[in-house]
């Protein structure tokens, strides 16, 4: 009798928490998957493709599911790398290629014949002109992926390194550049790294 | 600049503190104000006696077209165009901006990238002129003679249009610490008078030949903010500027300003330090001043204010303090903004440059610059040149941290410099942050301090700026998702658009042949219609 009443409470219990359960998973019900947003959101967002797959959200999905290393965004560099690992709980694995400077396409204008082809490539739209028309890059949007390179029949774009500037200049860690300044009697000034 | 602080450090005397007797001697440095914390640094304040003399025309100005916080103005005159002094010669681009006045008559000689004081050394777009010796004035501005009869309004715009910033080195534009607020109304106005870095002594000097000015500037201030009480703060070390201030009030019979003594101690100029020491009140972590009902201006900005409203001149010349062991006629001196640098610097006699270390500012708080052939702005209010052997601690090396709490004590904003420092060396700025990184004021106790030549507060500054970078990457990144989820939208659009027209052209296309077969069937007299 007292199996019975056992057995009894334990399966209505079970029944209940199934029931909650069931009823969460319904109210509670997340579109997509978390985690690939959450991979996604830490990552540079370049759409360069250097990690092979076809752009930002493609790899964080590849990595979400377990098929990629954590380690093959280039421009994310180290940060990225650290805090895919650090989401994925897994360690963290060193990022092979390094990250070049960051780079912006430029359009040599009075070569470029109009074909819209580079413009079907960028991914982030940061291309504007229209067939037969010159087209022009729109600095401020430009990702510096390269991916507009190679479908430039006259190849009329050339990646040029970003012009440093001084609102974006910021203090270097210490000891990392100190200066040397030497200034000539004519007032021109040579600075070097020590 | 925390390497150029450990050379300094010595130099002021922190060499004493070194060794057994460090902990007596530092208990002596760590002074007690309103604000816990702080350091006595040796003044150095050699220019304290010399009177303010005015600096002769330069050959050549070169104005930036930003010295102040906020956003760069664009140049409204053209090369080769007569500009008067005073004359406006770029305009504000934006709320937080301040204009920038030709600061004598003569030609525009080209607007073009030049190097600007600042620790990069990296250039800025400039407005260059070649003054014509006349110094003609434009007199668009009519002066305010009688400043309490006209409303607060006009007075404000007045500051906007002379291109007034703070000239104690913050350059913040002063129109905008002026606002009235009714939630916030100010109750007392500070005048900044305490010149708390060693070496400089403009303020000082202002105190004593301008005092009238001065005071007549704070009685502005406080007729634009509708403020009812006014407070002189000037430190104990200068006992004749005291005394110049209350024989100035005394003379105008003012009775709603006072002066206010306070004891020295470094960093009490610093706003927020200040307001506490005056008021024994806190302003808020990331709250303004204005918050707790009160506003502060420095002793050269509230001159500038009185020459803007009542002499009716912009912002054109300031007074700053040339010292340090390399010049060997040290002065306080009235420059025209845009005076190349070592055109100053040869009024003080020093004409050869090889081996001396410029500092713009403070030796506490100052950036050593990297070039030369630049012009003074607004915020200069000190230049030092130091000979290179008198910091012999250009050698000194990082050591390990060895945890005695120097740093700790005397950080006036309470942060724990140590353990701050450490995140910041490695990285972690999101530990930073919990650490209150974004409070620090970068006053350099810390640095001063350490015995082991930690530069603190360049690892401060460093992560101030990665933290700043990766905000920007972070806002960069997400546009670059938007445009590119876009993109992938509007294509799926498109080829979902493509394919429907297929589809529909192939349904017309069935359509029309099943149509033909119908015909044909009518013509054939079937009378079939249903398939139309």
């Amino acid at each position: 009798m007292n199996i019975l009443f056992a057995v009894l409470l334990l399966g209505g219990l079970a029944l209940l928490a199934g029931i909650v359960l069931a009823i969460a998973s319904r109210v509670f019900h997340i579109e997509g998957d978390p985690m690939m947003e959450r991979i996604d959101a830490v990552l540079p967002q370049t759409q360069c493709g250097q990690c092979g797959y076809p752009g930002c959200k493609p790899y964080a999905t590849a990595v979400a599911s377990g098929e990629v290393d954590v380690n093959k965004c280039v421009p994310g560099g180290e940060r990225a790398m650290l805090a895919i690992a650090d989401l994925m709980g897994v360690p963290p694995k060193e990022v092979e290629e390094e990250a070049a400077p960051p780079m912006l396409a430029y359009i040599r204008e009075d070569e470029c014949i109009g074909c819209t082809l580079c413009i079907k490539a960028c991914p982030v739209d940061a291309i504007i002109g229209a067939p037969k028309q010159y087209h022009t890059v729109v600095e401020s949007h430009c990702t510096g992926c390269t991916l507009c390179v190679e479908p430039c029949p006259v190849d009329c774009i050339d990646m040029l390194g970003k012009p440093e500037v001084l609102e974006e200049w910021t203090w270097s860690a210490p000891g990392k550049s100190r200066l040397v300044i030497e200034d000539s009697a004519e007032g021109e000034t040579h600075v070097r790294a020590a | 600049m925390s390497g150029l602080l450990d050379r300094f450090t010595t130099l002021l005397g922190k060499g004493a503190a070194k060794g057994a007797a460090s902990s007596i001697e530092l208990k002596a440095m760590i002074g007690s104000g309103g604000f816990s914390g702080g350091v006595h640094p040796k003044q150095m304040k050699i220019t304290a006696g010399s009177p303010i003399v005015q600096s002769p025309l330069p050959p050549r100005l070169i104005l930036p077209l930003k010295q102040h916080i906020g956003q760069i103005c664009t140049p409204i005159v053209e090369v080769g165009e007569r500009v008067l002094r005073g004359q406006k010669i770029a305009k504000s681009q934006g709320y937080v901006s301040a204009p920038v006045h030709a600061p004598t008559s003569g030609t525009v000689l080209a607007i073009e990238e030049h190097a600007v004081p600042h620790p990069s050394g990296m250039g800025r777009l400039c407005i260059i002129i070649e003054p014509d010796g006349k110094d003609e004035a434009d007199e668009s501005l009519p002066p305010i003679t009688d400043y309490r009869a006209e409303d607060p309004g006009v007075i404000r715009e007045r500051i906007r249009l002379s291109g007034i910033v703070g000239l104690g080195g913050a350059v913040f534009p002063t129109f905008i610490k002026m606002l009235r607020d009714h939630r916030h109304p100010v109750e007392m106005v500070i005048l900044n008078g305490i010149e708390c870095e060693p070496y400089l002594t403009c303020d000082h000097r202002l105190m004593l030949e301008h005092s009238a000015a001065i005071v007549r500037g704070l009685d502005i201030i406080m007729h634009a903010v509708e403020a009812q009480r006014g407070v002189i703060a000037i430190e104990d070390n200068k006992p004749d500027a005291i005394a110049a201030m209350q024989q100035a009030l005394a003379d105008i019979a003012f009775e709603h300003i006072e002066v206010r003594v306070l004891p020295t101690l470094y960093p009490q100029g610093s706003e927020k330090q200040l307001i506490q020491s005056v008021t024994g009140r806190q302003v808020p972590a990331g709250k303004l001043p204005l918050h707790i009902g009160v506003l502060c201006q420095n002793v050269g900005t509230t001159r500038a204010i009185h020459d803007a409203v009542c002499l009716g001149q912009p912002l054109t010349q300031r007074v700053v303090t040339v010292s340090g062991d390399a010049v060997p006629s040290p002065a306080n001196i009235s420059v025209r903004i845009g005076t190349p640098i070592p055109f100053v610097l040869a009024q003080c006699g020093l004409e050869d440059l090889s081996g001396v270390r410029l500092i713009h500012g403070g030796p506490m708080m100052g950036e050593r610059l990297s070039r030369l052939n630049v012009p003074l702005v607004k915020s200069t209010n000190g230049l030092l040149a130091m000979r290179q052997e008198a910091l012999y601690s250009e050698n000194a090396v990082e050591e390990p941290c060895i945890r005695c709490g120097h740093c700790v004590t005397v950080c006036p904003v309470g942060l724990v410099p140590n353990e701050l420092a450490w995140h910041c060396r490695n990285d972690q700025f999101d530990r930073g942050q919990e650490y209150d990184l974004f409070d620090c004021i970068e006053c350099g106790c810390c640095s001063y301090v350490c015995p082991s030549h930690i530069p603190l507060v360049h690892y401060f500054r460093y992560a101030k700026g990665q933290v700043a970078k990766i905000e920007k990457e972070r806002s960069f990144a997400e546009l670059s998702k938007a445009r590119s989820e876009a993109r992938d939208n509007r294509l799926a659009h498109e080829q979902a658009e493509r394919a429907a027209r297929r589809s529909k052209v192939r349904k017309q296309q069935a359509g029309d042949a099943a149509g033909e077969e119908v015909s044909g069937a009518e013509t054939s007299g079937d009378g079939k219609e249903d398939k139309a």
